[in-house]
C-alpha cells in the first residue's frame, strides 16, 4: 500500500507523532484524570502494539537476525526471561544473559 | 545565593542519579538501537536524528523496523502515533509537578519533549520532594544527561556493529526486543495489560504475515481493544 517511505520523511512524521502527545499532555496537564477509559484504552493499545512488535522481531525477524536459527532465538529469549525473573526482575541481568546466550549459540550454530 | 546553591545541588543530584542504573540500561538499549539502524540499511544520521528529535525508544524501533520492511509513510506515522500515545498521560501527570510561578509556558513544552518512560518514572519519584524553584532544573538536567547518553549509545551501536564479530553484532540487535519484553513483563499486574501483551504477542506475527505494512497497527488496535474490554471494571 503506497510506496516505501523515504527515511527523512518518515523521521519527520515520527518526530511529530512523538511530540504531539507530549505537547497535548503539557497543555492538558492536571486538568484531565489519567484514570479515564480513553487513557486505559490507549494504554492497552500501546502495550499490545509493542508486544506484537517484540513477538514479530523474535519470531519473524526482518533483518540480520533472520540468519540466526529460530531455536537459537527462542533459547536466548527464554534464557533472558528466566534470568530476569530469577534475579528479582533486574533488566541488566536479563539483557546480559540473553545477549550472551544468543552470541554463544549462534557461534556454534 | 541560596537559590543558586539550591539549583546547583538539584542539578548535581540529577546528574548523579541519571548516571547510575538509568544510564546503564538506556545506554545498552540505544547501543542495540544504533546497531538495528545499521542492520536495517539506514544511514547513521537517521538513527541520530531519531534519538535527538523523537526520543522514545519503542516508537524509534517501530520506525526503523517498518522502514526496514519497506512500509509507507502513512503506515509508519500511524504505528508510531499509537505506540507513543502512552506519552500523553505521562505528560499530563508530570507537568503539573514541574510548574513554578515565574516560568513561561514554553519551558513546559520544552520539558515535555524529554518525557519518556525512564525520565518520567524517576521524575515522578524525585521531583515532588524538591522545592518548586528547582524542579525544572532537576528535570532538564536528569533528562538531558540521559539524552546525551542515548545519543552516544546510538552512534556507538551503529559503529560497533560494523567492527564487532558477527555473533556479537547480532546479539546487539537482539537487545531491543528482549529489553521491551522485560519492560512489558515487569508490569502485568492489571488484567487488561496482561491481556494486551498476550494477545499482541499472538496477533503480531500473524498479522505481519497478513500484511507487513499494516499488520503492526492492526495488532495494536485489535489486541488493545479486546484487552480493554477485558480490563473494564465490572459493574456492581
Amino acid at each position: 500500500m503506497g510506496e516505501a517511505a523515504s527515511p527523512w520523511v518518515a523521521l519527520a512524521a515520527t518526530a511529530a507523532a512523538t511530540y504531539v502527545w507530549r505537547a497535548a499532555g503539557a497543555r492538558l496537564g492536571g486538568r484531565l484524570s489519567t484514570a479515564s477509559p480513553v487513557f486505559r484504552w490507549m494504554e492497552c493499545v500501546s502495550y499490545a502494539l509493542l508486544a506484537g512488535l517484540v513477538a514479530r522481531m523474535l519470531l519473524l525477524p526482518a533483518g540480520p537476525l533472520a540468519a540466526v536459527a529460530l531455536p537459537v532465538r527462542l533459547a536466548a529469549t527464554v534464557a533472558a526471561a528466566a534470568a530476569f525473573l530469577a534475579s528479582g526482575r533486574r533488566v541488566l541481568v536479563g539483557a546480559g544473559v540473553g545477549v550472551a546466550t544468543l552470541a554463544l549459540l549462534s557461534l556454534v550454530q | 545565593v541560596a537559590v543558586a546553591d539550591g539549583a546547583q545541588a538539584a542539578a548535581r543530584s540529577a546528574i548523579l542519579e541519571a548516571l547510575g542504573l538509568p544510564a546503564l540500561i538506556l545506554g545498552a538499549s540505544y547501543l542495540g538501537f544504533g546497531s538495528l539502524v545499521r542492520e536495517n540499511g539506514l544511514p547513521i544520521w537517521v538513527g541520530v536524528a531519531s534519538t535527538a528529535f523523537a526520543w522514545a525508544l519503542p516508537g524509534q524501533v517501530v520506525m526503523v523496523e517498518l522502514l526496514g520492511t519497506g512500509a509507507s509513510v502513512a503506515a509508519v506515522l500511524l504505528a508510531v502515533l499509537l505506540t507513543n500515545a502512552r506519552l500523553l498521560p505521562m505528560a499530563v501527570t508530570l507537568v503539573p509537578h514541574l510548574r513554578r510561578p515565574a516560568s513561561s509556558s514554553w519551558h513546559y513544552y520544552l520539558a515535555a519533549n524529554f518525557i519518556a518512560v525512564t525520565s518520567w518514572a524517576n521524575a515522578m519519584r524525585a521531583v515532588p520532594l524538591l522545592p518548586r524553584d528547582h524542579r525544572l532544573t532537576w528535570f532538564f538536567t536528569f533528562a538531558g544527561t540521559l539524552w546525551a547518553v542515548t545519543l552516544a549509545g546510538t552512534v556507538a551501536g551503529y559503529l560497533l556493529s560494523a567492527v564487532l564479530p558477527r555473533p556479537v553484532a547480532l546479539a546487539l540487535v537482539f537487545l531491543n526486543p528482549i529489553y521491551f519484553m522485560m519492560v512489558l513483563a515487569g508490569d502485568l499486574r492489571r488484567r487488561g495489560k496482561l491481556a494486551a501483551v498476550v494477545l499482541g504477542a499472538v496477533l503480531g506475527p500473524l498479522l505481519h504475515r497478513w500484511n507487513p505494512d499494516w499488520g503492526l497497527l492492526a495488532t495494536g488496535v485489535l489486541a488493545g481493544s479486546l484487552a480493554f474490554l477485558v480490563d473494564r471494571p465490572a459493574h456492581g
